[in-house]
């Protein structure tokens, strides 16, 4: 009782001012851009301490200069060329497919529980199935060519997509279609007009997502059965103590995801701004 | 009559049991009239809307329009919902050209049309602008030209005004008067303001609740439509005869639980 009349400690600040500790704000863009620039600075300034003033064995831990060197030296050869195109044919295939298939099957698995009923069982199960898990499989069925490694990004993208298409389906609002029936609207028309466009950008956005396992997966299925790729490329590096190589293999691997992950952000503003609007 | 309700029943099926929603609901508006269905929360209200619009069926009982019985939503009801249903990808025209679209007018058609009513409710200024740029009271005002673009015969209109702010409301309120006024439009909204339904109806509905029934019918005779009117007596005398009506019944309630 007595606790109630005492005023609070005025010392107490109840929140105290901050700019690094912003919680869900935005923070000044120059900060942001120093602290993203760092991100990246950092790391590759220790790397380069490390291996200049310390004293490893460049078999172990390359330098970045040796790193530069061998990039030089996979570039002029072509090889390096020769391997990124065989990578990005086989995603750029396996996810085309994956991507085209599962946006029909996810919108129709979001609109009607009858085929949501029929699908998602099946779906949910496979998708908890590693796609690398099915390389002997592939390798059994369509041997070592082209065939199984496509087909492995096919698997590992199209049960994701569809499941991650049907949330965003469920996400329209439920006013929105009825607006549409009042306004004369049948059922296919309130399908392609209204529930598609609304789930646009919730498309383009799992995309985006499952590009990154995509881009995985042809790595590792380049890992075990390849002549060339850049998955291939590491594994023969490995062999060979190239560590050199290694680091080039991972580094580029890394700039390609990310260039495909920035692309489709590009794409999503580019398409949907009055999605992008509301973030 | 224009619209008529005839001995409407609506029951759900939930997990306690058999709920009984709407009991007994008769009603019947002529063309041009306002009209406004006033009940509290559980009075079934918005469900009575729904079975207007055909987006849902009653369970016994039927809703006629122009001697039709009502089997499915269709643009010759227009609705306006509570919560704002613009497109948000489309422009303030395309939203407003939308139901002609779905109905398959012309390109040409379609604009005329929609351009007349975005005229009619003020907004052609805004026609190239997104639906989340604009206000609360205009995104409703766009929903009223888009579902006005079809040439509905009747207008229904689901608590629209519920979520905005006391002023737009009031300005909402002079708006709707006004554009039924040069219209002829009929209408037919429901709402838990009481002040809002005398205000605007030439004849109110007042709602019990659980279950719906209508209980009582009340006609709206006030000298002028203006702001000033709220102060006169004859207002408040409905205002408070709707407010009893309600607050009755609320008590009633809680000494059935």
């Amino acid at each position: 009782m007595r606790q109630s009349t005492n005023p609070i400690d005025p010392s107490r600040k109840s929140l105290n001012s901050t700019v690094f500790w912003r919680l869900a704000e935005d923070i000044p863009k120059p900060l942001q851009t120093g602290l993203m620039v760092a991100s990246i600075a950092v790391p590759l300034l220790l790397w380069w301490l490390i291996t200049t003033f310390g004293t490893i064995d460049p078999t172990f831990l390359p330098s970045p200069g040796n790193v530069l060197t061998a990039f030089g030296r996979l570039w002029s050869t072509g090889e390096l060329l020769q391997d990124t195109v065989a990578s990005l044919w086989r995603v750029g295939v396996g996810f085309a497919v994956a991507v085209f298939c599962s946006i029909p099957v996810g919108v129709l698995m979001g609109s009607f529980s009858s085929i949501r009923a029929l699908l998602e069982p099946l779906f949910g199960l496979i998708r908890y199935m590693p796609a690398p898990a099915f390389i002997p499989l592939l390798i059994l069925y369509l041997g070592i060519g082209e065939e199984p490694k496509v087909t492995l990004i096919f698997i590992g993208v199209f049960f994701f997509n569809s499941l991650m298409v049907m949330d965003t389906v469920k996400f329209v609002p439920k006013d929105l279609i009825e607006a549409t029936y009042t306004l004369g609207g049948n059922r296919l028309q309130t399908l392609l007009q209204v529930i598609f466009p609304h789930v646009l950008p919730g498309i383009i956005d799992a995309s985006r997502i499952n590009l990154a396992a995509a881009w995985q997966l042809v790595i590792v299925s380049e890992l075990i059965a390849a002549t060339e790729g850049l998955g291939r490329r590491i594994s023969v590096a490995g062999r060979f103590l190239r560590t050199d190589e290694i680091f080039v293999g991972l580094i580029v691997i890394g700039v390609i995801g990310l260039a495909f992950d920035l692309s489709f952000q590009y794409l999503l503003r580019l398409s949907c701004s009055w999605a992008s609007q509301k973030r | 009559m224009f619209l008529t309700i005839n001995n409407l029943h609506k029951h759900f099926n939930t997990k306690s049991g058999n709920l009984v929603v709407l009991k007994d609901i008769n009603m019947g508006i002529q063309r041009g009239e306002f009209i406004c269905a006033v009940g509290a929360s559980g009075s079934g209200k918005s469900t009575l809307l729904r079975q207007i619009a055909g987006l849902d069926q009653p369970t016994s009982g039927e809703v006629k329009i122009d001697n039709q019985t009502v089997n499915g939503p269709g643009p010759d009801r227009g609705m306006v919902f509570q919560h704002y249903t613009l497109f948000p990808w489309m422009s303030v025209q395309e939203n407003a050209e939308f139901g002609l679209k779905l109905q398959g007018l012309s390109k040409k058609e379609r604009r005329e049309k929609a351009s007349t009513y975005l005229d009619v409710v003020g907004l052609s200024r805004f026609a190239k602008s997104l639906p989340n740029e604009l206000s609360g009271g205009m995104k409703q005002r766009v929903a009223i030209a888009r579902a006005l673009a079809s040439e509905p015969k009747v207008l229904l209109m689901d608590e629209p005004f519920g979520a905005l702010d006391v002023h737009t409301k009031e300005s909402m309120h002079q708006f709707m008067l006004e554009l039924w006024e040069r219209t002829g439009l009929t209408v037919f909204m429901i709402t838990h303001d009481v002040e809002e339904a005398v205000f605007l109806s030439n004849r109110i509905y007042a709602l019990g609740a659980r279950p719906g029934t209508v209980r009582r019918e009340m006609r709206i005779e006030l000298p002028e439509r203006s702001q000033q009117i709220k102060r006169n007596s004859t207002f408040h005398d409905y205002r408070d005869e709707l407010m009893e009506l309600m607050r009755g019944h609320g008590q009633e309630a809680m000494i059935a639980a």
